[in-house]
């Protein structure tokens, strides 16, 4: 078997016994309990706690630092600087522009710049009053369209494009004769504002340096694999000598993606000091820390037909990138590659620059790239909708691009069930009855979006599959799977439950998944880009297709029935003929074990080759896209400016459901992180660089009470590669919250909001400006 | 000191100026007790301070002295020595709907529903609404965590589950069963 090779969308043994149930989670006890371990619940005997200093300055040359009244600190074990670990990294190999620490220069205020391992934590917060560092201070940029015009000074020097961290430009199709020969043009500028994640739980990670050379790292990390490859290449280490393990992660939606500061400081600590150390960001840091969704400016030019028919669509985005890299390069493409559905576009041109500032780093954030360009291309949608006098849902289907196609840019998009989610909202919300009908100051909004499970781009170029999974069958009839996909809390763990209790005929209480450890898991890219559900599943089902067919064959050899007639189910192997006929699958396991080895089996994914062939073509290309539509209805107090959601329709393409509780508890929480973005969340510094609110009283995340009813819509639009049929859904359904929103208060009030986010102030104001 | 968890006195030493969520976690090692924020934003360290939710990162650990501190791995033996058997109701109902996510959240969210279930048994929305509203979640957008509770409250009360929000009329799957 191939790891290219689907693996069907029906059931293995003629129904499904546990995929498509409301299953619990494999550690869904653990958690209610409090059994469950994550980072900062780990302590090691005799370890130290360390801590960061943090630049004050937005933009600086470093002078000097001297730590040695820090290092005379009684309790203090060691003190490193820029110095000590000099190599540079970053998530993609084409941009290592990191380091642990800074080194000459500083590039935002919370960079870090040297850090203490001591005792306790007060000790080495007390050591980091005592280093002094003597800073140069540079000319700072806060304004992205200032690091577009000037080049010096240079956020990052020895680039050629000064402060452009990257440019995307690419057209498919004459959008400038499409959009002459459009009957309608819509143009209009947009702004996303810049939020952040706000995972409850701060970064951790503890290191241990073991007296054999091995450093092993507990991180709430999202990619090992990645962590485990940087901190190779920065500690100047083999890999083999480097364990990284995820325990528990309490939340992280993007923002521990990266490989951090942190997991190379407690390592190099870990090796000077010959102690555990660890290191736990405090909520501050963790704001300064950032790697949110990037503010963009964003200018579209949409031309469609008299009949509402999309003929080209044209955009210039600003991406305000912060002061680093990280997943910078694919956030430009992104803004761009993933718009071309689920509409037809015709011809379609983008043309993004993402620029350094000297503000906190942005970086991958839920919906990575791809929510504020749909934002403002959806608001956009539905000022072509009031112009034409056209049903916004209707104008929405008339563009649909359909199934098995390919989008403009080289895209193949396999199952697609945006129609159904469209009349899924529609009708649940009463769409044709009540819009129009609702009084002043009530108004419903529609949006839809598509988005990636998944992509084929490995980050680091290579052919190895992207997801690899190792079975170990015991003969007590439990069956423990190793798999490196990262658990971040969305339940990538208890899928390869159901999996592999599914194909191996087992109940679910005999399959324990071991994950995200590098010793024991076989390699897997982590978790991101939605593609744990479509690639870890694949590999799953692989390697249980292995194990199968040798339990298969040994039952049918003892039963003398040809294979065909074995059938493995709720913890029997049966004989379909003679249903009587049957044996516990821990016997069926020994009689495998007997017929021919030990058992086990590996199995992999890899994606087939996608994309266009245009540079960057690859980017965003992913094996099956998922599709929403919401429906968002508001409340607008013209008096005060506040904007309430009250309720939000939210149908999701998930292809399968394999657990539908959980696809729907990703529907919820992606819906409601949106729409706070819009309503509630702002990440922004003061004219100094100074974060305006780094913690989570004054970054509003929304609580009980602001929560509005949410009905979640599952739609399965069976996909012909994804594991038995299924897709992403932990983050398509993020994306149509913003501009639904904006659209419903456009409906309620008839104001037009294009900048987000929507504060009462900022409403009253383009009230203001709309008399 | 001497601070009185989970039915236990322990004899604990630790500087004046921690906190109970300190000393529970790093002295006495009960890590369900989660730190989010340390400065009261986020609820993820809510105990039951005397059966009252409180913010342990609040609290100065000497000040606990004297009450009955019950964290989330009290919850359990607690339920099990009322004449119950495995898991409290409310973390049970959580995880067969779906209100465990990332999980971090969840204890203190979890300890502020049995607070509100034991004055309480049948809460209306609004007063489920507000007193869970200290706990932050990011996960679950707090439908599921809703549901939970609801379903917590119905079987108490010995009525039908009710539909979870995300299932439509004609769902035939109920909650996965108690068992």
């Amino acid at each position: 078997m191939s790891a290219r090779e689907p693996h069907g969308i029906d059931a293995p043994w003629a129904r499904f016994r546990h995929v498509g149930r409301p299953m619990r989670k494999t550690d869904g006890l653990a958690k209610a309990t409090g059994a469950a371990v994550y980072a900062d619940d780990i302590s090691l005997p005799g370890m130290l706690h360390a801590k960061t200093l943090r630049s004050t300055q937005a933009h600086a040359r470093i002078r000097s630092i001297d730590a040695s009244a820090a290092r005379a600190l009684p309790g203090v074990h060691a003190v490193v600087t820029g110095a000590d670990l000099p190599v540079t990294y970053g998530v993609l190999p084409w941009t290592q522009d990191e380091t642990a620490l800074a080194i000459d220069k500083v590039r935002f205020i919370g960079d870090p710049v040297a850090a203490v391992a001591a005792v306790d934590e007060d000790t080495a917060n007390a050591a980091l009053k005592l280093i002094r560092v003597e800073y140069e201070p540079l000319h700072a940029y806060f304004d992205p369209a200032e690091s577009l015009a000037r080049h010096e000074p240079a956020i990052h020097e020895g680039r050629k494009d000064g402060n452009i961290s990257k440019h995307v430009q690419l057209a498919f199709g004459d959008v400038d004769a499409a959009l002459e020969a459009a009957d309608v043009v819509v143009e209009g500028e947009y702004a996303f504002h810049g939020t952040t994640h706000a995972a409850i739980e701060p970064h951790c990670a503890v290191a241990r340096y073991s007296p054999d050379g091995v450093l092993t790292v507990w991180s709430s990390t999202q990619i090992t694999h990645y962590v485990q490859r940087a901190l190779a290449r920065v500690l100047e280490l083999p890999a083999h000598r480097v364990r990284v393990i995820q325990p528990h992660l309490g939340g992280a939606f993007g923002g521990k993606s990266d490989p951090f500061s942190l997991e190379f400081l407690v390592a190099r600590l870990a090796i000077v000091t010959g102690r555990p150390v660890k290191m736990l960001y405090t909520r501050e840091e963790v704001f300064y820390t950032h790697r949110g969704r990037h503010p963009m400016q964003l200018r579209y030019r949409t031309g469609v037909s008299a009949d509402g028919r999309i003929a080209g669509v044209d955009a210039r985005i600003l991406i305000d990138g912060g002061a680093y890299s990280s997943f910078g390069l694919v956030t430009t493409y992104y803004s761009g590659q993933l718009l071309t559905g689920p509409y037809a576009f015709p011809a379609y041109r983008f043309d993004s620059t993402r620029v350094f500032t000297n503000k906190p780093p942005c970086g991958p954030k839920r919906g990575h790239g791809a929510v504020q360009p749909r934002f403002a291309f959806e608001v956009q949608l539905d000022q072509v909708a009031h112009r034409l006098g056209l049903d916004p849902i209707e104008l929405r289907r008339r563009n649909f691009i359909g199934a098995h196609t390919k989008t403009i840019n080289g895209q193949r998009i396999t199952s697609n069930g945006f129609l159904e989610c469209l009349d899924r909202v529609e009708r649940e919300s009463g769409w044709r009855e009540r819009r129009g009908t609702l009084p002043f100051g009530r108004g419903l909004g529609i949006a839809g979006s598509m988005y990636i499970s998944g992509t084929n781009y490995p980050i680091y170029p290579n052919e190895m599959p992207q997801a690899g999974i190792q079975l170990k069958v015991d003969r007590s009839g439990l069956v423990t799977a190793f798999t490196g996909g990262n658990d971040i809390g969305q339940g990538s763990s208890s899928v390869v439950q159901y999996l592999v209790a599914e194909e191996l005929g087992l109940t679910l209480d005999q399959v324990r998944v071991v994950a995200a450890d590098t010793d024991l898991c076989p390699v897997d890219l982590g978790a991101y880009s939605s593609r744990v559900t479509f690639m870890v599943g694949n590999a799953t089902i692989d390697a249980c297709r292995k194990v199968r067919e040798m339990v298969v064959g040994a039952v049918a050899a003892e039963w003398q029935v040809p294979p065909s007639h074995v059938v493995l189910a709720e913890g029997y192997a049966f004989d379909r003929a003679d249903p009587s006929r049957r044996i516990p699958m821990a016997e069926a396991f020994v009689l495998a074990e007997e017929a021919r080895e030990t058992l086990g089996a590996t199995g992999s994914y890899n994606t087939p080759a996608l994309g266009g062939q245009h540079r960057g073509g690859a980017i965003g290309a992913s094996p099956a896209y998922s599709f929403t539509a919401h429906v968002v209805e508001v409340s607008v107090d013209v008096e005060t400016g506040r904007i309430t959601c009250e309720k939000a329709w939210v149908a999701h393409d998930c292809g399968r459901a394999l657990n539908p509780m959980l696809v729907a508890g990703q529907m919820e929480g992606s819906a409601y992180m949106g729409l706070a973005e819009a309503l509630l969340e702002e990440h922004a510094v003061n004219r100094f660089g100074i974060h305006r609110g780094p913690s989570l009283l004054d970054y509003r995340i929304p609580t009980a009470l602001d929560t509005p009813e949410f009905h979640a819509l599952i739609v399965e639009s069976l996909d012909p590669e994804g594991p038995y049929g299924a897709k992403e859904a932990g983050e398509g359904p993020l994306h149509p919250s913003l501009p639904a929103l904006s659209n419903a208060v456009f409906d309620a009030i008839g104001l037009r909001l294009t900048h987000l986010p929507f504060t009462p102030a900022r409403v009253l104001a383009a009230l203001r400006e709309a008399r | 000191m001497h601070l009185k968890v989970n039915g236990d006195t322990h004899d604990v030493g630790a500087p004046d100026h921690w906190t109970l969520l300190e000393v529970l976690r790093y002295r006495l090692g009960f890590t369900g007790t989660k730190q989010g924020c340390d400065k009261g934003d986020c609820g993820a360290c809510t105990v039951l301070l005397d059966g009252e939710p409180v913010l342990a990162c609040l609290i100065l650990a000497s000040l606990a002295e004297g009450h009955e501190i019950t964290t989330i791995e009290g919850l359990a033996p607690r339920h099990v020595a009322i004449a119950g058997a495995g898991v409290d109701p409310i973390q049970d109902a959580f995880d067969r709907c779906g209100a465990l996510q990332c999980g971090f959240c969840q204890s203190g969210m979890i300890l502020s529903a049995r607070a509100l279930l034991d004055t309480n048994p049948s809460p209306d929305d609004h007063q489920m609404r507000e007193a869970l509203s200290g706990n932050l979640c990011r996960c679950t957008g707090y439908t599921q965590i809703f549901d939970g509770v609801r379903l917590a409250v119905a079987e108490r009360a010995g009525t039908a589950a009710p539909r979870r929000a995300w299932e439509s009329p004609d769902t035939a799957e109920r909650p996965p069963s108690a068992t």
